[in-house]
């Protein structure tokens, strides 16, 4: 099985690629679980089809000590399997705490297998915006995960957030098994956006996996609580994400990062951010 | 060979300035120099600077406890008929349950006295993640429903300050719900260096939501406050009681044997005194600025310095009549107390001891052992701070670092109505024949020249002590009574006092020399063979001198002065 958790600066997009990549993973046979470490709990919304999912915290809470796997798990589009880990309301409690609680419990009700007891090929978590407390690294820490994908785009706090979390991945990276597999660029158009990334990535000592371009299609589909290779298997964009899919399931480039200090950032953005 | 002399040449083998080196030796650099800083040897005449309430090095064996300890534990812990509650785990609520020996009597027939329970919201992984607000405002419920205290009083622990439960919202909140007194204290253990950051904190808390609730003017004429007297093992009982003979009324004391009603009226009296001037000066001082209270520094441990303490306070109220009866007081209790303390005394003179603890205490009982003729040759605090060692006069050297930055200061301006311009007067009258207020002079200035004093001292310091200057007794805590008292020397408990006490005035010292007299005197430490001398190969020091004490029957000298002592 393969361990992958997806971060990236709040915002950029990581529950859509997540989602719209393993569909498709599981287009073409694969057997996935997505683990949400959201407490919005909104990380399997497009796989299940805007079900409202039981997150894990609030069946612990609500059940007391006694959880069955099918409480907390769900199936989703083409037999994807979705948990919600679920979290405090803003402003109270640990959700970083949450997170921890909550793969623990995974791991004690067995959920990394299929229903019917076959391994999984990929879990996916689903990670909140940057590495803010040990909480949220949770996933990378003691090999839980141990291929990591950064989205980003060209802007600069989304490029500052994915080295941030190289930080992160660094750290954990001398004690464990992780490592950083590539940069999804999910683009904004920023200009010379591709480039800057591949140049960004090498840099870190990593590769652009994939540059998904922007499309309202992804909108769309969102719209109708589905991800794009569901909403329109015929469209452009679902096409760009069986690409990524594709490129995720063969890559075997795994490194341990190396983190661009700011001046480094700063004059990558110098150099390709400015058109004349 | 006398067991006396046995003990002075053991002190004399080794220079302070070179234990020091001893001790020090086994550190890393840089912690050497960081311990350095704490351990200075003594000259009353010109007081060095010494360095205290700074960060424990990581790795050290401190006596040292944290912030909720002090702020729960120590200060307001006392308070009976405040009803306590500690967010958080179920730990330090359990651990700080009844272990300082407090002591307490309900005034009416009837009164429930809470210090006998450990009440915690039992945080467990749910509160933690969720937040443990609605937990705690259901704790407060349940208890008011089966208590219904005056007061309930909230302690913060570590987890609670991490996820950000707002303890203060919550106890405004029940405060109006219940219509009586709910308020919290922030004293997550983090919060400082040592458990005195909470001592700051609970003196703050106490003075923002109790002192001054009740205005009932006082009848009688001689009125005082006793602060920082904590009722171990009935203390303040014994210091109440003296009082009371000599016709002294106390208002309150914080925190020993008080009720909630005492400190709302604590403001009333005519001054207040202070015994530990780490835990409670800051209360002196805000009561002094919102009231014009003024405060002096009494000492009722020891015979000498009861008496000297009880003289001031009669000075204080200028009254031949107070003074005489003092006197008469002083006289008779001295008259009582001097077959014991001769007694002890022969056996005892000359013997050393050496006191960690507290913020006080280590000072303070240097004065009980001069009584019976002994005296410190090493003393230091736990968790105290410069002008404990060297005297209030140091304060504006004091540099405020960021852990003292993150406490609280209160500003307190004075009370429009209720503060007492008289008072300013008449201290101001008394300062100008002599009297001297607000004076700390500090532990090191009533120190010989060439003891040692050492701040936060470690277990490996203690050990090296031991084995180079041999005390024959340590006054210290729980944490190294045990590994002291497996080297044969004999521990006494400053905090707890072990089973023991009272200990303070006059009828308290009987009770510490009787003690003193027994632990040093009994046989059994002849049996303790010291770990340095069981294994002498062992042991990686075979710098210091070897020990002279003898082994039971060995000589006829030594079953001689065993007998003498018996």
């Amino acid at each position: 099985m393969r361990k992958v958790a997806i971060y990236g600066k709040g915002g950029i997009g990581k529950s859509t690629t997540t989602q719209n990549t393993v569909a498709g993973l599981v287009e073409k046979g694969k057997k996935v679980m997505v683990v949400g470490c959201d407490p919005k709990a909104d990380s399997t919304r497009l796989l299940l089809g805007g079900l409202a999912q039981r997150s894990v915290l609030d069946t612990l809470r609500e059940e007391g000590e006694d959880v069955e796997l099918s409480d907390i798990r769900a199936g989703g589009y083409c037999q994807s399997l979705c948990v919600e880990s679920g979290g405090p309301e803003p402003g109270v409690g640990c959700a970083g705490r949450g997170i921890i609680t909550s793969i623990n419990m995974l791991e004690q009700l067995d959920a990394y297998k299929t229903e019917s007891g076959d391994p999984l090929d990929y879990v996916f978590y689903d990670v909140l915006g940057d590495v803010v407390c040990g909480g949220f690294a949770m996933p990378i820490r003691e090999g839980k995960a141990e291929e990591i994908y950064i989205v980003c785009s060209g802007e600069m706090m989304a490029m500052y957030a994915a080295n941030n979390i190289s930080k992160g991945i660094l750290k954990f990276a001398q004690s464990g098994a992780v490592r950083l597999g590539g940069l999804i660029c999910n683009s904004r158009k920023v200009d010379n956006e591709r480039e800057m990334i591949e140049q960004f990535a090498k840099q870190l000592g990593t590769q652009m996996i994939h540059f998904v371009p922007r499309d309202n299609d992804v909108q769309r589909a969102e719209i109708n609580r589905k991800t794009v290779i569901e909403w329109n298997p015929e469209c452009k964009q679902a096409d760009e994400y069986r690409a990524l899919a594709n490129a995720i399931d063969g890559n075997d480039m795994f490194v341990v990062p190396k983190p661009l200090q700011i001046e480094q950032l700063e004059k990558l953005l110098m150099d390709f951010g400015l058109m004349d | 060979m006398t067991t006396e002399e046995t003990n002075c040449e053991a002190s004399e083998a080794m220079s302070p300035e070179a234990l020091k080196e001893e001790m020090l030796k086994a550190y890393p650099s840089k912690t050497a120099k960081k311990r350095g800083r704490q351990m200075v040897v003594n000259d009353p005449e010109a007081i060095p600077e010494i360095g205290a309430n700074s960060r424990t090095t990581p790795g050290l064996i401190t006596q040292r406890g944290c912030t909720y300890a002090g702020c729960r534990g120590v200060v307001i812990g006392p308070i009976h008929d405040i009803l306590h509650i500690t967010h958080g785990p179920i730990g330090c609520g359990y651990y700080s349950w009844l272990t300082r020996r407090n002591m307490a009597k309900s005034v009416n027939e009837g009164d429930t006295n809470y210090l006998q329970y450990a009440m915690s919201t039992d945080m467990l992984e749910e509160q933690i993640v969720f937040g443990g607000e609605k937990k705690l405002k259901q704790a407060i419920q349940e208890a008011y429903d089966i208590f219904k205290p005056k007061a309930i009083s909230i302690y913060a622990t570590c987890p609670v300050g991490l996820i950000g439960d707002d303890v203060h919202a919550v106890a405004k909140e029940m405060k109006e719900t219940l219509g009586i007194n709910v308020f919290a204290f922030s004293c997550e253990g983090y919060r400082g260096v040592s458990q005195s950051a909470g001592h700051h904190i609970a003196n703050n808390g106490v003075f923002k939501h109790i002192i001054g609730l009740d205005d009932t003017p006082q009848e009688h004429p001689y009125t005082i406050n006793v602060l920082g007297e904590y009722n171990i093992g009935g203390d303040a009982w014994e210091i109440d009681a003296l009082l009371r003979k000599c016709g002294i009324h106390v208002v309150s004391t914080l925190s020993g044997d008080v009720n909630y009603e005492q400190i709302k009226n604590a403001h009333t009296a005519h001054l207040n005194t202070i015994m530990c001037h780490r835990s409670i000066n800051y209360m002196a001082e805000m009561m002094e600025k919102k009231f014009g209270i003024p405060w002096i520094k009494v000492n009722f441990i020891g015979a000498d310095q009861t008496a000297k303490s009880l003289r001031k306070i009669a000075a204080f109220f200028e009254s031949r009549e107070l003074s005489d009866r003092v006197e008469e007081v002083i006289a008779q209790e001295m008259a009582a107390l001097r077959p014991v303390r001769e007694e002890v005394t022969a056996r005892c003179k000359g013997k050393k001891a050496a006191l960690f603890v507290g913020g006080s205490r280590a000072h303070h009982y240097q004065d009980l052992f001069k009584d019976i003729g002994m005296e410190a040759v090493s003393a230091g605090y736990e968790f105290a701070h410069r002008d404990d060692y060297e005297g209030r006069a140091v304060l504006p050297s004091i540099k405020v670092d960021a852990d003292s930055r993150n406490i609280e200061e209160l500003t307190v301006e004075e009370d429009p109505q209720r503060f007492r311009s008289d008072f300013v007067d008449k201290k101001k009258r008394l300062e100008d024949s002599g009297f001297t207020f607000s004076d700390y002079n500090g532990m090191m200035v009533e120190m010989k020249k060439n003891t040692l004093v050492i701040d936060d001292i470690s277990h490996h310091e203690i050990e090296k002590l031991i084995q180079i200057w041999k005390p024959d007794i340590i006054g210290s805590g729980i944490k190294d009574k045990f590994v002291v008292e497996k080297m044969g020397i004999p521990c006494k408990q400053l905090h707890s006092y072990d089973y023991g006490g009272p200990y303070a005035v006059f009828t308290g010292a009987a009770n510490f020399y009787r003690e003193v007299d027994r632990m040093l005197h009994t046989k059994v430490w002849q049996y303790v063979v010291p770990p340095w001398q069981k294994s002498a190969g062992d042991m990686a020091s075979p710098r210091h001198a070897p020990d002279k004490r003898e082994k039971p029957g060995t000589t006829d000298a030594s079953a001689e002065s065993i007998e003498q002592a018996a």
